[in-house]
């Protein structure tokens, strides 16, 4: 607000139009299909609410999707650390592939990823049948959830992570070497800490886009542990809509305070910006 | 002696960075790496801090071979050109890095630190982010960094390339008090002669991977070693002569031969100050016209043209300019008090560049 009454010149002017555009914008994009929900939703009372919200096969499911989603997001900000180290830092034949590769599970459809991942892990997949042998079973239990939110979720640790890898000067880790760090100091104090802000954003991107995951899990879940997708879909195949609608809402608001936490620890890590 | 390098080589692939390089840097002294850019230069520096490996030869840092002892282990303070501050800590915990990597007690880090920031001018400031400072204060900032542990050894790459002009300058001059008052033994890269010749005591220069000539700032620069310093060091004009009948000629501008046979060729060099001018035309041999004066300041940079077309540059202060009474276009006569004969029938005599020839006396020749 402060650019807008302050007298400063603009290059761009229309801070008034394109502000009223956003909200405009931003409303009917989200808020109002989100205010829809709630407005639903409050055709149950509050005693009926609770108890479906909080049903013991809705609190199962709460666990599974939120317990799977935070498993798989943690996963991928390891991994995808890792892997857009290597493709930051090293110069490989093949390197502009593996950066091509890295989008793929952007565009593939969901449920022909969850398709793919169920044949290979099933018993008598590729795969396995050799994890078979080592007593390991992935498709259809929760490790098969994970392994199928870690695949759409990879992408953005590593899309957050590449430009912030590119700006780290090499002579910033020579510094901590002349001053006596070894490797492993050198990562942990000085890389890693500038690092920290983009990890967060990748995990927190993937982290939501893990809770609403939908088309690849229904392949590869377990009969038993649902996920509260699949939940709120077979309310809504019973017509019991305000149920679906009650479901939906607890998910939102955990989703919303997640992301909030995760926001603010991303804030704090980049204290050193501000 | 506190640096040694004895026939170090460098190669990256087939390029030859460095080529058998070897001196010495005394225990307290302020040395300049001076070159063009790709000189050499920088690898050199690299080097010594262990940064870079040399391909041949060794490498001594209090009279221990340090080769095979890592860049950790050296206990070298180096100073990058980008600065390279750790930008995700505060100024205070920059400087106390290297100093928690040595385990020294928390109180005497602290008081290390305190210590520092007092005696950097940056006092006030230890809590600031690196992005919250100037230029000036973040070099400040990354010069105590890199001496917070006391290295025996301070290494500087082009350490104030990237400040405005103005603050180069107070930063120079705060060089070199800190070099008087700590007397840590220090190397710098520049490719700014000037630069090198103000701060240093001594000065290596390079040139394509080559030491050209070690020297005192006034010894580099009165006698230069050969040509490349001659040119570099300073400002040279050059004359390509021919020798016909017996007198070095270049248009009207004519010089003795110094023994070159009949239409071979001579070139000699003469700094702007060994240019006398004068508004009498009868004064000196030779005529010209004063085509362009650039003011410096103190000094003035002339520009003159003779009535052949060579164009000669000379130097002059604003006192004399205007003693003299001179004004742009004014005819004017000059000649060379003093010069040097770069080389002969294309072969260049290193030693003979240090020579200064006196000019023949007025009148001669006329």
């Amino acid at each position: 607000m402060s650019s807008a009454r302050s007298k400063r010149f603009q290059i761009l002017p229309g801070f008034g139009l394109s502000l009223g555009y956003t909200l405009a914008y931003l409303s009917l994009i989200v808020l109002i299909p989100l205010g829809a929900l709630f407005l639903r939703t409050s055709e149950l009372s509050w005693a009926q609410f609770l108890k479906i919200a909080t049903s013991d096969r809705a609190m199962a499911s709460y666990r599974v999707t939120f317990g799977c989603a935070f498993v798989a997001a943690v996963i991928n900000a390891v991994m995808g650390t890792l892997l857009a180290w290597v493709i930051v830092r090293y110069r490989f034949p093949g390197r502009r592939i593996l950066d091509g590769l890295i989008d793929f599970p952007f565009a593939l459809p969901t449920a022909v990823a969850g398709l793919t991942l169920a044949n290979l892990f099933a018993p008598t997949g590729w795969l396995g049948r050799w994890l078979d042998l080592v007593g390991i079973q992935v498709a259809y239990t929760q490790s098969g959830i994970i392994v199928a939110l870690i695949f759409i979720g990879i992408p953005f640790v590593v899309r957050s992570l590449q430009p912030v890898l590119e700006d780290i000067e090499l002579e910033v880790e020579e510094a901590a070497a002349s001053l006596g760090a070894s490797r492993f100091t050198t990562f942990t104090r000085v890389i890693l800490p500038a690092l920290m802000p983009a990890i967060l954003t990748g995990f927190s991107l993937a982290f939501a886009r893990a809770i609403g995951e939908y088309g690849s899990v229904i392949f590869i879940a377990p009969k038993r542990a649902e996920i509260t997708p699949m939940l709120i879909w077979y309310r809504l195949e019973e017509f019991d809509y305000p149920g679906a609608m009650a479901i939906a809402v607890v998910m939102l608001v955990i989703s919303f305070f997640l992301l909030i936490t995760v926001n603010l620890l991303e804030r704090w890590a980049s204290r050193f910006q501000r | 002696m506190s640096i040694e390098l004895r026939n170090i080589s460098k190669r990256f692939g087939d390029v030859a960075a460095v080529q058998n390089v070897s001196f010495k840097v005394a225990e307290g002294e302020l040395v300049a790496l001076l070159g063009p850019s790709g000189g050499g230069k920088t690898t050199v520096l690299r080097m010594i801090a262990g940064l870079e490996q040399p391909t041949e030869g060794d490498i001594l840092i209090r009279g221990q071979r340090v080769n095979d002892v890592s860049v950790q282990k050296r206990n070298i303070g180096f100073v990058f050109q980008g600065y390279a501050l750790f930008k995700t800590m505060s100024v205070a915990d920059n400087i106390a890095f290297g100093l928690k990597i040595k385990k020294w007690p928390k109180a005497e880090i602290d008081d290390r630190v305190a210590e520092l920031l007092k005696l950097f001018g940056l006092d006030g400031l230890g809590k600031r982010f690196p992005h919250q400072l100037s230029g000036g204060q973040r070099q400040r900032v990354a010069i105590a960094r890199s001496l917070a542990p006391k290295p025996s050894v301070l290494l500087l790459d082009e350490p104030f390339g990237a400040v405005d002009a103005k603050i180069r300058q107070e930063l120079r001059d705060w060089l070199v008090h800190l070099h008087d008052e700590l007397s840590v033994t220090t190397v710098f890269v520049t490719h700014d002669q000037e630069e090198a010749m103000e701060v240093s005591n001594r000065i290596v220069i390079f040139s394509r991977g080559n030491l050209e000539q070690i020297g005192a700032p006034r010894q580099v620069y009165e006698q230069p070693s050969n040509e490349f310093v001659a040119r570099f060091i300073g400002v040279l004009n050059v004359l390509e002569l021919r020798v016909e009948n017996g007198v070095a000629r270049l248009n009207e501008l004519t010089f003795p031969s110094h023994g070159v046979a009949e239409g071979s060729s001579l070139r000699i060099g003469f700094r702007p100050y060994a240019v006398q001018i004068s508004p009498q035309l009868s004064e000196y041999r030779y005529r010209a016209t004063l085509r362009h004066v650039y003011f410096l300041g103190v000094q003035l940079r002339l520009e003159l043209e003779t009535p052949s077309g060579l164009t000669l540059r000379t130097r002059i202060t604003k006192d004399e300019f205007v003693r003299l009474g001179l004004t742009e276009d004014q005819e004017i006569s000059f000649q060379i008090r003093e010069y040097r004969v770069l080389s002969r029938d294309g072969f260049t005599l290193n030693p003979e560049v240090s020579a200064v020839h006196q000019a023949p006396s007025i009148g001669e020749g006329i």
